[in-house]
């Protein structure tokens, strides 16, 4: 049996340009100018699980999105990896969702564009960071869902997998169809070669507006989601900052008498 | 949704290896500091879900639980994602709690937002902070872009408001002597039935570093280098009885195994009373880890560090001469 497998990414800003990320204090809005964005990491994790699983057992690895049209780009570069299809669920309808919405958002576009046999998102995102939609988007689907995998195998129509828990991991074994997201150590995603990248113009994309999903307006968006926004700030850790400066010996002197009017007990 | 109807604040209890686990605790604490802040004075209850529990109420009840939620059965013995999940979501219906807090754990991170949409209510993930606001509306702290940026959210027409949280961010109250009102609670769990097969549970042999207790942490970023650079951390954090918490570079590179110390976002919040930083830029989601450190000096060659601007004390300069010193000094 080839396996039909769905991967869901979302394209974030790159973290190694959080610095540049500023409020406005008059829009209370999110400046994320200049910030080139990137498909979150361990999304790429996900698709890589996908492409190892169909090189293994034939099939085909499409992907979805929540984005903005410009994640298009982001998208080109999935395809580029190896992936087979990829659709953009872009409307202003949709924004401002919390996970609640989002999975909700995710699962109809699943659902409307076939049937899958696995379901792959990465543990979490490096902007929001809830790690929250795997488990919310296997609930709608009603189908097993499982998060924090670190490893993955398929036979006989089921998956074993294993999944870190904080005292070590737990093996399961999972009937499909079903979800899982994955963690950095699961695998080491491939990077897109020259042929992938001239492959991926003509793989097919499909944007959908929030019209082309059988959506319930009161399920998407801010508007659907059941938690909301307030203020937002940076948050200020500043402190005073004071310069030791001389020799190591001496600077080393300063540090310990200052770490003694802490009052720990050192050496 | 009557919201009125909601009432009580509830925290999943998570166990491992026959403890509670600190998170939770640290979440009883916190419960019990915004029932202070409600004027109708909610009570507190521990849902403890797995197998064989009655062992840990009386720790519970002195951590600030009024009451305290068994749900026993073999079928808990172990951990599924599915049967957890349904278990706390059907806790919530019966109960009615208007708040919900699950510590965001590898196991709670999961439990929480299933729950939550089972319920289809609102969960905020990772809060750092949470609050009541002057009419009553409870108010969940959340960072984003590691932390740059903190935002409220609030959860105003749906219960229970459900929120999760990392170990080291809460505090744990003590209440002597209270005891708890215990009661076993036995709902009818389907989860996703055979689908989902236990094979095996691993545990993990690697001695656990804990940072929650920590007096002293010295930590290294990406400039310490090499392994040996990380030996020499080590040698100085056993010297000044402490631990060594690491970045997320550090544990890229190889030079610790001990994932379980990265400070930040995607790590732990600690809260010692000294922090020395080694080789660290200072990027939002590992300093986000350290707000409430007592004292944080730290040594970077790049005058220009973000984890500068965070500290107490900054040495612009080598880190491994300072380090080279401070070890033949002590």
């Amino acid at each position: 049996m080839s396996l039909s497998i769905a991967v869901c990414v979302k394209p974030v800003p790159d973290s190694d340009h959080y610095d540049k990320i500023t409020i406005d204090p008059k829009t209370k809005r999110v400046n994320r100018d200049g910030i080139p964005t990137i498909i979150n990491t361990m999304d790429k994790n996900a698709i890589e699980a996908a492409l190892k699983l169909k090189e293994l057992h034939g099939g085909k690895v499409t992907v979805f999105t929540m984005a903005p049209d410009s994640a298009v780009e982001n998208l080109r570069r999935v395809l580029a990896m190896g992936v087979d299809e990829a659709f953009l669920c872009s409307d202003r309808a949709l924004g401002g969702a919390d996970t609640w919405a989002t999975s909700y958002t995710l699962y109809k576009a699943i659902e409307k564009t076939g049937e899958y046999d696995i379901i792959l998102l990465g543990n979490e995102t490096e902007d929001g960071g809830t790690a929250q939609v795997p488990s919310q988007l296997g609930e709608w689907m009603a189908i097993p869902h499982m998060t924090n995998i670190i490893n993955m195998t398929y036979d006989e129509g089921k998956v074993t997998v294993e999944r870190k828990t904080d005292d070590g991991s737990i093996r399961y074994r999972v009937a499909l169809p079903a979800v899982f997201s994955v963690v950095r150590e699961t695998n080491e995603p491939r990077i897109p070669n020259v042929m992938g990248i001239l492959k991926a113009k003509n793989k097919p994309l499909t944007i959908f507006r929030a019209d082309d999903l059988d959506l319930d307006p009161a399920y998407i968006g801010l508007k659907g989601s059941p938690t909301q926004p307030g203020d937002i700030f940076s948050p200020d850790m500043s402190r005073k900052s004071e310069l030791i400066s001389g020799e190591p010996d001496a600077v080393a002197q300063k540090i310990i008498a200052e770490i003694k009017k802490t009052g720990v007990i050192i050496g | 949704m009557d919201i009125s109807a909601y009432k009580g604040i509830h925290v999943f209890c998570e166990t491992s290896k026959g403890k509670i686990i600190e998170n939770s605790l640290e979440l009883l604490g916190e419960a019990t500091v915004l029932k202070s802040k409600l004027s109708h004075n909610p009570e507190v209850t521990a849902v403890v879900i797995g197998h064989q529990l009655d062992q840990y109420t009386d720790l519970l009840g002195e951590h600030g639980a009024d009451r305290i939620i068994l749900i026993d059965d073999a079928k808990y013995a172990q951990y599924r994602p599915d049967f957890y999940a349904e278990a706390l979501a059907e806790t919530c219906k019966e109960y009615k709690p208007e708040i919900v807090l699950v510590g965001a754990t590898l196991k709670g991170e999961e439990i929480g937002p299933t729950a939550a949409k089972i319920l289809d209510t609102g969960m905020a993930a990772h809060c750092v902070e949470l609050n009541i606001r002057e009419d009553g509306q409870f108010v969940q702290v959340v960072p984003a872009f590691g932390g740059k940026v903190l935002g409220d959210i609030l959860c105003p027409n749906y219960r229970p408001q459900m929120a999760s949280m990392k170990a080291g961010l809460a505090t744990k109250q003590q209440f002597s002597g209270q005891k708890a009102v215990v009661e076993a609670f036995s709902p009818d769990i389907k989860g996703f039935g055979d689908k989902i097969e236990v094979l095996e549970v691993i545990e993990e042999v690697k001695e656990k570093v804990s940072l929650g207790g920590a007096e002293l942490v010295v930590t290294g970023g990406f400039g310490i280098g090499t392994q040996d650079g990380w030996q020499k951390l080590e040698v100085l954090a056993s010297k000044l009885n402490g631990v060594t918490g690491c970045t997320r570079p550090a544990l890229d590179e190889g030079w610790t195994e001990h994932e379980e110390t990265m400070i930040g976002t995607s790590g732990v919040a600690i809260k010692p009373k000294v922090y020395l930083g080694f080789g660290i830029s200072g990027a939002a989601h590992h300093t986000c880890g350290i707000k409430t450190a007592g004292l944080i000096i730290s040594v970077n060659r790049d005058a220009n560090a973000p984890i500068f601007d965070v500290s107490d004390y900054k040495v612009v300069g080598d880190w491994e001469a300072i380090v080279d010193a401070l070890i033949e000094a002590l």
